[in-house]
């Protein structure tokens, strides 16, 4: 068991820990990325056949299978790459410009 | 026990009684007899060890990062162009602190292509925040190796090391050599208590996670003053090694370690520093020069990074004349170590007559004609400040 408390540095306003290490608690679930998109993936769910084809080429892991049995992306985490629309053999998967 | 040992063997030999959980190397000469009689004491069972035979020394030092990352001892060994391959890990491992053990037998860089002793591999290597220690004999080497594995693990360090010895002239070269017993290397080196890092599925860690501009230059100064401060743990655990390992054969290690070796040093008004296994060649002419009663001594650093300062200026105070004899240039500039003993100087306001000799590089000989000439030159004045011993 490491002692996380122990390894704390505290330089100014920056707090660091011996060896940059850190506990794992969930944070890469917390940080919900889905703000650095620019593009949005919207998926036609009519089109969609459920092959899964974007949610084997999604690099987030973020491309869920409904109750449908049909896929689409999680928004809190999709960066907006837009693979899953360039793979998708139907072309159910349009992107569009996010706007505020 | 004693035994007329080559020198890469008493590292191996060093190595089994540190009890590594894991040794990843791939061989490149002249490192290679270490390992190879490593993978012999695994195969025949006198050393318990997951021996990773690595496609590359990339992979090796990988695989040791991953192996120490998890928490255990591990070990690697390379040369030249093997260490060059390894740069890019060099400064992950030390970043992450992780307290990997690495020999590097001593080897040119090329081109041309070249596989005999200088000292430019680990001067490529020692921004990566590596602790380097330079042997001069064997059993500098098997002692040091030892040591190492206290310095880089302990809890104040936590900074990866490499024990550089020349290639040939040390790794190929058999002398005696007293090889200590397993009990009481156990109680000097007790087995690998991770502090920090430590791969355990119930209680999950992150290592190697993004360091933003908010936060990397502050981890940067922890990881420098680590191992600026290493200078006291080195000191200590060289004294502690001493004391449990007394001298077993005449002149073949310091009575007691320490950051330098002042050879005849007291009254000298020339002085020569440099590392490794040349000081033996350089402290035969000091005792000829002498008998003639010329007053002349040697500056052997044994820690070259971190730099013991206070050390170096403190040897060096007295002194008229000072050359620094290395087997290593940064083209462009000159000297490596002279480089770095001129700023001691100017920052003590020390103004010894300073020389800088390349010597014996890619495993030209350095003979005792070369020292003698340069302890000339030196006396003299004679000659450019930067001058190459053919």
């Amino acid at each position: 068991m490491i002692d996380i408390d122990a390894l704390k540095t505290k330089l100014g306003k920056a707090e660091v820990t011996l060896g940059g290490v850190l506990k794992s608690d969930g944070s890469s679930s917390r940080n919900k990325t889905g703000g650095w998109r620019a593009f949005r993936p919207n998926t036609n769910r009519d089109a969609c056949t459920g092959c899964g084809l974007c949610w084997t080429v999604c690099p987030e892991g973020c491309i869920h299978k409904g109750a449908d049995g049909k896929f689409s992306a999680d928004l809190d985490y999709c960066k907006g790459c837009g693979i899953c629309a360039n793979e998708c053999p139907v072309k159910a998967i349009s992107m569009s410009k996010e706007e505020k | 026990m004693r035994k007329v040992i080559e020198a890469s063997h008493a590292i191996s030999d060093a190595v089994k009684l540190a009890k590594p959980a894991v040794i990843a190397a791939y061989p490149i000469t002249p490192q290679t007899h270490i390992v190879e009689m490593l993978s012999e004491m695994v195969a025949n069972g006198e050393l318990v060890t997951e021996y990773i035979n690595s496609e590359s020394e990339f992979a090796a030092i990988s695989s040791c990062l991953g192996s120490s990352a998890a928490g255990v001892r591990s070990y690697t060994a390379t040369s030249s162009q093997g260490l060059a391959l390894m740069n890019e890990i060099l400064y992950i491992v030390s970043g992450m602190r992780l307290p990997v053990c690495m020999t590097v037998a001593n080897r040119a860089l090329s081109a041309p292509i070249n596989i005999w002793n200088d000292h430019q591999d680990t001067m490529s290597v020692r921004d990566c925040g590596w602790i380097q220690l330079f042997a001069e004999t064997a059993q500098e080497c098997l002692d040091l190796t030892l040591m190492q594995f206290k310095i880089s693990e302990d809890k104040r360090v936590l900074t990866p090391s490499m024990v550089c010895i020349d290639g040939f002239t040390l790794t190929h070269v058999y002398e005696p050599a007293s090889i200590p017993e397993q009990a009481k290397v156990d109680e000097f080196l007790p087995k690998y208590a991770p502090y920090h890092a430590i791969l355990d599925p119930e209680d999950p860690m992150t290592l190697g996670a993004i360091g933003f501009p908010t936060h990397y230059m502050e981890a940067r100064f922890t990881q420098n003053k680590a191992i600026n401060d290493s200078l006291n743990v080195i000191k200590e655990v060289f004294g502690d090694y001493s004391n449990k390992f007394g001298v077993d054969i005449k002149n073949t290690r310091p009575e007691v370690y320490d950051h330098v070796e002042k050879y005849r040093l007291d009254d000298a008004e020339t002085v020569l520093v440099a590392l490794g296994s040349v000081c033996g060649t350089i402290k035969d002419v000091i005792d000829e020069r002498r008998e003639k009663g010329e007053k002349v001594g040697l500056l052997k650093l044994v820690t070259y990074r971190p730099l013991p300062k206070e050390s170096i200026v403190k040897a060096l105070r007295n002194a008229k004349n000072v050359a620094i004899v290395e087997k290593a240039f940064s083209p462009g500039l000159g000297g490596v170590l002279y480089n770095e003993i001129a700023t001691l100087l100017f920052e003590n306001q020390m103004t010894p007559k300073v020389k800088n000799f390349i010597v014996g590089l890619g495993g030209r000989d350095v003979s005792l004609n070369h020292i003698r000439d340069i302890i000339k030159n030196t006396k003299e004045g004679k000659g450019p400040i930067e001058q190459w011993m053919f």
